[in-house]
């Protein structure tokens, strides 16, 4: 009797992210209330922060950038039922096929150093992602598991790459060379003064068209229908004569790709060259992205503005409040994570029985059970 | 190489093992009812700030302690809630534990005590101290056997005996007693612990309580007895170690204790040693570092034996109706 009737469209894509967004927000609140300040104006500091002048909005552009790679990379393995969550290790290992190329070719044109370089990171940031997903296909080991000590081994092999064979000898500070301004990608600011200091460039005309490809690949491709199968059902997809094995390595190698894509932000186009940790827990955030936007680019969109806003919002909310630092933000995002991502069972239960009960076909049938009950 | 350097290495190995082994056995608990969990780290971290914040105002080593594992605990409950009574997603609770952990330890940190996130370094009494084992001087001048008693066996924090004194505890209880039996089978086969009229939900719950309880001793050790107070990140990536080191292990608790004390000879190794050279080639220290992983993979591709995780790991468990 109880069979479970499946929320419409519009609530499980727009109202139940929402909601849980809010309570996200109203717990955030509460924190910032227990330390005595007021959760109002923090608001307040973040949206003038994020929107409000050309730099904030630079800034959140430029963080944006970097969680539309992460949360495409994690949604493009979800969609085949997989969870990559080393896209910080993928994105930060990438960084060596970006400065590798930027730093051959700066006396070129970045019009030839930058899709050289977007090559050589994708490539890098793909096979960072292929062994684990090679491991998963032929050996079994979960990708959840491999993809977390990959991010370590990353981490390990960077410190080694960057002090031991990148830096030039003539520096102390652990980074590499410093790529010449022509091998660059041009910051926004060269060409429209609105976005003062801020470093968005042009890395951000890549992220769109990596949402619109991705949008292509997973709804509009063979490709994509077979992956999304390999999601739903492996053991259909098998039948169907789908090579799940092919799949998930193909699947991980685009994902760590497009994490790998974070390189060209950091490095080529911030940096200007390769510095330690620069991918900064981005890869973790693509993961409140992904889930906050449905696997999807138009809520991978809105999902990347919403922490970019954060992010750059939160930098000034510790210069305006000193009593809140920005590390709130972090929290604000494992919230979103807790709620939309591990808690969904929270709200959508109730959601479908409350549609339920005002969708006019099945309202007669639930009055009726509503009576048969009280008369009982 | 003499002696006294071969003990301190390894007197540092026990040092460093000890929260790996304190979260291993942690996670131990929760897989083995089938939950996967990933959210070591972040009840580990959440527990070190906890026991760092209330040793420094308490100035009692104790009651920091107790702190440490009760909101270690509180957060072991709300992964419990995400993931066994919404049958939410268990590997994004655990991420979710993990960034909140480091979020709102460097958050309050920051703050209540206006260190940079540090909690103030603790006083007389905030801190465990060493436990000196009977006749440990005495017997120090014993060739060989005395320096390894005195030095090697002796001399360290309550938490490193508990610690190995729980490697027993474990292994008893799950081979030994009716709930170990339980726990075991909830992991493999959760309808048959139903059929037979067992609560999977309350097994699972005894579960992560433990794990709970576990994680709370392990990050204490690190913001009362090895560190004097508590620093941002404190735990560092070592609930991942330990979670390798859980697998590494196969989920089982004699085997934990030595693949932790393996990672954490590692640990010890790659302190001491800047470099290391053999057979005249040069391995970097990021080498030694990146190993406990690197071994971790191979196990888990199969190489070198084989690991398989509990069946059920991973699945929630939703009654037929």
């Amino acid at each position: 009797m109880s069979a479970r009737r499946p929320i419409p469209r519009w609530a499980d894509v727009a109202l139940l992210p929402a909601i849980n967004l809010i309570l996200a927000f109203l717990v955030s609140g509460l924190v910032v209330m227990l330390v005595g300040e007021n959760p109002l104006h923090a608001i307040q500091v973040i949206i003038y922060g994020a929107f409000g002048y050309g730099d904030g909005f630079g800034y959140t552009l430029y963080y944006a950038t970097n969680f539309i790679f992460t949360g495409l990379a994690v949604a493009v393995a979800a969609h085949a039922g997989l969870f990559n969550i080393g896209g910080d290790g993928q994105a930060y290992v990438a960084g060596l096929g970006a400065v590798v190329v930027a730093l051959a070719l700066d006396q070129t044109h970045w019009l030839v150093a930058m899709p050289l370089a977007v090559i050589a990171a994708a490539a890098v940031g793909g096979f960072w992602a292929f062994v684990p997903g090679w491991l998963q296909a032929k050996r079994g080991s979960h990708v959840v598991i491999t993809t977390i000590m990959f991010n370590f081994i990353a981490a390990a092999l960077m410190v080694y790459m960057v002090n031991r064979v990148l830096k030039p000898a003539s520096t102390m500070a652990p980074e590499s060379e410093t790529i010449d301004v022509a091998g660059r990608v041009p910051q926004l600011r060269q060409f429209l003064s609105f976005f003062g200091y801020s470093p968005v460039n042009l890395t951000i005309v890549i992220a769109m068209l990596a949402l619109v490809g991705v949008y292509i690949l997973i709804w509009h491709t063979k490709f994509g229908y077979a992956m999304r199968v390999l999601g739903a059902n492996p053991t259909a997809s098998r039948y169907a004569g789908i090579s799940n094995s092919r799949m998930i390595m193909i699947t991980m190698t685009i994902s760590g790709a497009l994490a790998g894509m974070v390189a060209i932000n950091e490095v080529m186009g911030v940096q200007g060259r390769l510095v330690l940790d620069f991918v900064a827990g981005a890869g973790f955030v693509g993961i409140a992205v992904a889930l906050m936007g449905r696997n999807h680019p138009i809520g991978i969109l809105l999902a990347s503005l919403l922490f970019g806003a954060l992010y750059q919002g939160g930098q000034e909310l510790q210069f305006v409040i000193p009593g809140i630092t920005r590390e709130m933000i972090v929290v604000i995002q494992a919230l979103v994570i807790l709620f939309t991502g591990a808690m969904e069972g929270l709200f959508r239960p109730g959601l479908e029985r409350a549609f339920m009960l005002y969708t006019p076909e099945h309202k007669t049938e639930a009055i009726a059970r509503e009576t048969a009950r009280t008369e009982s | 190489m003499d002696m006294s350097t071969i003990l301190s290495i390894l007197d540092a190995t026990i040092r460093l093992s000890t929260p790996l082994l304190l979260a291993c056995l942690a996670g131990l608990y929760s897989e083995r009812a089938g939950l996967f969990d990933i959210g070591l780290e972040g009840k580990m971290l959440a527990a070190a700030f906890a026991a760092g914040a209330v040793a420094a105002i308490s100035g009692s080593a104790w009651l920091g302690l107790l702190a440490g594992m009760a909101v270690s605990l509180g957060t072991a409950l709300l992964q419990g809630v995400a993931a066994i009574t919404l049958k939410g997603n268990q590997l994004i609770a655990g991420v979710a534990i993990n960034m909140l952990a480091a979020g709102m330890t460097t958050f309050l940190g920051q703050t209540w005590f206006a260190q940079g996130g540090r909690t103030p370094p603790l006083g007389e009494g905030g801190r465990f101290t060493t436990i000196d084992l009977p006749f440990a001087s005495g017997l120090g001048g014993v060739p060989i056997l005395g320096p390894i008693y005195a030095d090697l066996i002796s001399g360290h924090y309550i938490l490193v005996y508990i610690a190995f004194a729980m490697v027993a505890v474990t292994a008893y209880v799950l081979y030994r007693t009716r709930f170990g039996l339980r726990l075991r089978a909830v992991g493999e086969n959760p309808k048959a612990v139903d059929t037979a009229g067992i609560s999977v939900v309350a097994l699972r719950y005894q579960a992560i309580i433990i794990t709970g309880l576990l994680c709370g001793l392990a990050g204490a050790y690190f913001s009362i007895a090895q560190g004097s107070g508590f620093g941002n990140n404190m735990t560092a990536g070592k609930g991942y170690i330990a979670l390798a080191a859980l697998i590494f292990a196969k989920w089982k608790p004699v085997p934990a204790m030595f693949t932790c004390l393996l990672f954490g000879f590692l640990d010890a190794l790659q302190i001491r040693l800047q470099s290391a050279r053999l057979f005249d080639i040069e391995i970097p220290v990021q080498a030694i570092q990146a190993l406990p992983y690197i071994l971790t993979v191979v196990l888990l591709a199969g190489f070198i034996g084989k690991a398989v995780g509990p069946k059920a790991g991973g699945v929630p468990y939703t009654k037929e109706r």
